[in-house]
């Protein structure tokens, strides 16, 4: 039916099930559209959040977006600035996924302010001194890079590209991708860190607390890094599932091995400093304001150190040392095992540099709170998902996203 | 966000905040003219007409 | 080097609070509630939503009888400076709708200015601001009770104690009728302090040595604000959020209480600095 649509050489379901799959997702898509409508109109009473939780599960859902849709950047920074060729066969899907995750991003962030319609005051009037003004203007400078390296594999469709002036730009906005490449790695540095740095400096709270240099907490460059190491592994867990559910091959072995292994280094990389950093909190920034590292985990019922346990070993270095051993890599279960942890990892993080911020007491006589996130809440941050499906639905069926698939499955 | 709105200082920070802002938006900005204009000019030679690849 | 000069003429508005004195009645509550338009829910027992600027604490030393203590504290906005300005709120503020006055020493809330992203109120440790999560209701007849002078708040945004900045502007206005520019003590004087039947709050000018609060307080500007005073804390000083509201006890735990301290430390050195 939509065959005249459908790249050249490639095998795609029937459009009845395509459709059925839609139509699925779509329902979860208006069910988390009516819970933002719901958001909107009544405003934020509709969620869980109180005075102690100012920040909560969408705040949690948006850096972990943007964590996962690092691999974007850093992909194009390895395919374009560092000139890593065989990686072009994978950014194409990169670009996608980190195309879903910022612009569900700032989805969450339009429903999570208290006045939506006063969303344009954070750009006109400014404070440059505030971290999250970094991440606003970051986030949507980077949101339309993106759509800028996206543009051109929608042009790249059957149809469309036999309109001259259509094929003509796909191919001049690729000719100069590696100069958006380059700016949107450095925007991304600057919010991947800055979405750190929101937690980082925020010295009334000394959970979140970090020391740095100049004006950065540590916190920043340890997220950009967590971004970058953490990303990638989204990316291959993604093309994983849908190398599964498609039931194809889609990329092939040596460029799946490559991200892992670069992931594999920026990861371990990053795990040692990250180590460094909880050490150096436990044993120096905390204590100084008279908190001993176990006074952050206990006396309640869900943040034990386990948490921490999980986020550094479990989803982080078990992950980091199969991706470093060729074995690891090479085994498709160990592999997938691997970057799902990782995406754990990187997910527990965002969290507890959230959640567990707000729940924490700083004043003595104040107690742990705990907080159950409301169903509109949980609608909301299903609504990206549900979107997210659907658009790569729709890219892989129509668009040549995987320019070694026909290769693969001929 | 502008030099006009009351809050705004000419101080250090400003300046490398909204000079990085103005680069980056620059480089997106012409970056995207290059191609829109070249790819008018290439339709207009017509290039990529017919079957292309 | 601007703000050193303004430093001389710049007063510096704060509290200290004897809780020796406080009884817990939650006078200072109601007085703030009432005086600031401050809007309640129908159902206010969930105080995770509900909004006071000035809130009672109860705190208890933990022992039984007879050694069985309780301490009552009120807690306003500290008005916190931190390092010159960079109070812990303040800074984070992505839409300069919160912000420090330097030459009263005032955290302002600018609420037509502030989108509520309460960025401002993860920042705060001490759980001054609260945010608007519905639009505020007043029982048709108390309408008319509400004051004049502050404008109510929308739904959605944040807000906090002001230190009845509008008592301020008031005093100031009739002052420059007169043709003075400065303030006598009473002239300017908040609610909570007024109605509090103990007189356990005092408030001033803290860089006035004529002002009570100097003199209770013995602040000393050069280390940040610290209390002079061996009875006078504040609430975690640690952090360096260098507050404006001070507290006074006689009792140890009670000083104790206002900060974290490490089980082994020895907190009266580390009070005395
Ligand atoms: S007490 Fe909280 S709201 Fe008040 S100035 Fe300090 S940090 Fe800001
Ligand atoms: S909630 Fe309002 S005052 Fe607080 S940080 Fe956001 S914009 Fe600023």
């Amino acid at each position: 039916m939509d065959s005249a649509l459908i790249p050249e050489g490639v095998k795609r379901c029937s459009f009845g099930k395509f459709a059925i799959g839609i139509i699925i997702f779509g329902g979860v898509l208006l069910w988390g559209v009516y819970a933002m409508l719901l958001i909107w109109l009544k405003g934020l009473n509709q969620t869980n959040m109180n005075d102690y939780y100012g920040f909560a599960l969408w705040i949690w859902a948006d850096l972990g977006v943007i964590a996962l849709g690092g691999g974007a950047f850093f992909t194009g920074l390895l395919r374009y600035v560092i000139g890593k060729d065989e990686l072009k066969n994978i950014i194409n899907y990169a670009v996608l996924i980190g195309f879903i995750c910022y612009s569900s991003a700032l989805l969450i962030l339009a429903i999570d302010v208290g006045q939506p319609l006063r969303s344009w005051f954070i750009f006109w009037h400014a404070n440059v001194h505030s971290m999250l003004t970094e991440v606003a203007f970051c986030l949507s400078c980077y949101f339309a890079v993106l759509t800028i390296e996206y543009i051109p594999l929608i042009l790249e469709n059957r149809q469309i590209n036999k309109v001259p002036f259509f094929h003509n730009l796909a191919h001049n906005m690729h000719e100069v991708m590696a100069i958006f490449a380059a700016t949107g790695a450095f925007l991304s540095f600057f919010h991947q860190g800055s979405l750190g740095g929101v937690a980082g400096v925020l010295y009334g709270r000394p959970f979140a607390f970090r020391e740095g240099i100049f004006i950065w907490p540590w916190t920043f460059f340890l997220f950009t890094w967590s971004a970058a190491a953490y990303g990638p592994c989204f990316t291959l867990f993604i093309t994983r599932l849908t190398e599964k559910i498609s039931g194809k091959k889609l990329v092939k072995q040596n460029v799946i091995d490559l991200l892992a292994k670069i992931s594999g280094w920026t990861m371990g990389t990053y795990l040692i400093a990250k180590i460094i950093d909880t050490w150096y909190w436990a044993s120096v920034s905390a204590p100084a304001r008279g908190f001993n590292l176990i006074d952050f985990y206990s006396n309640n019922p869900f943040y034990g150190i386990w948490i921490l346990i999980a986020e550094i070993v479990v989803c982080g270095i078990i992950p980091a040392l199969i991706l470093l051993t060729p074995k690891g890599r090479n085994n498709s279960t160990l592999l997938f095992t691997a970057v799902s942890l990782a995406c754990i990892g990187v997910l527990l993080n965002r969290w507890v540099m959230v959640l567990q911020v707000m729940a924490m007491p700083v004043m003595t006589f104040d107690n742990w709170v705990m907080y159950i996130p409301s169903w509109q809440e949980v609608a909301t941050t299903i609504l990206p998902v549900a979107y997210g499906i659907i658009l790569v639905m729709i890219s892989f069926r129509y668009l040549p996203i995987f320019p070694q698939e026909r290769e693969l499955n001929s | 966000m502008f030099p006009f709105s009351f809050e705004w200082i000419w101080d250090l920070s400003h300046m490398i905040f909204m000079g990085g802002l103005v680069y980056a938006l620059t480089i997106i900005g012409i970056g995207m003219t290059y191609c829109i204009l070249k790819t008018v000019v290439d339709t207009m030679h017509g290039k990529g007409g017919g079957q292309q690849h | 080097m601007k703000e050193e000069g303004k430093h001389k003429k710049a007063k510096k508005y704060g509290m200290v609070i004897n809780l020796d004195e406080c009884t817990g009645c939650g006078a200072c509550m109601v007085a703030c509630m009432a005086e600031n338009n401050v809007p309640f829910k129908e159902d206010e027992s969930n105080k995770l939503d509900s909004i006071t600027w000035m809130r009672v604490y109860k705190l208890t030393n933990g022992k039984s009888y007879p050694e069985a203590d309780i301490c009552y504290l009120p807690r306003p906005c500290m008005h916190c400076e931190g390092h010159n300005g960079h109070s812990p709120c303040v800074s984070v503020c992505p839409a300069t709708a919160t912000d420090y006055n330097h030459d009263t020493g005032i955290v302002s809330q600018i609420y037509t200015r502030c989108f509520g992203c309460r960025y401002c109120m993860g920042a705060c440790p001490y759980h001054a601001r609260y945010f608007n999560w519905w639009d505020p209701v007043w029982p048709e007849e108390s309408t008319k009770y509400l004051s004049p002078n502050v404008s109510p708040r929308m739904r959605g945004i944040v807000e906090k104690c002001s230190f009845c900045f509008h008592r301020y502007q008031l005093a100031m206005d009739k002052a420059y009728l007169e043709g003075r520019t400065v303030l006598e003590e009473n002239e300017y004087q908040t609610s909570c302090t007024q109605a509090c039947p103990a007189g356990a709050i005092t408030f001033g000018d803290l860089n006035n040595p004529d002002h009570k609060v100097h003199q209770l307080a013995k602040p000393d500007n050069k280390h940040g604000g610290r209390p002079g005073n061996t009875n006078v804390f504040r609430l975690l000083e640690r952090l360096g959020t260098n507050p404006k509201v001070y507290y006074m006890s006689s009792r140890e735990w009670v000083r104790r209480a206002g900060d974290n301290y490490l089980d082994d430390e020895d907190f009266a050195k580390n009070h005395r600095h």
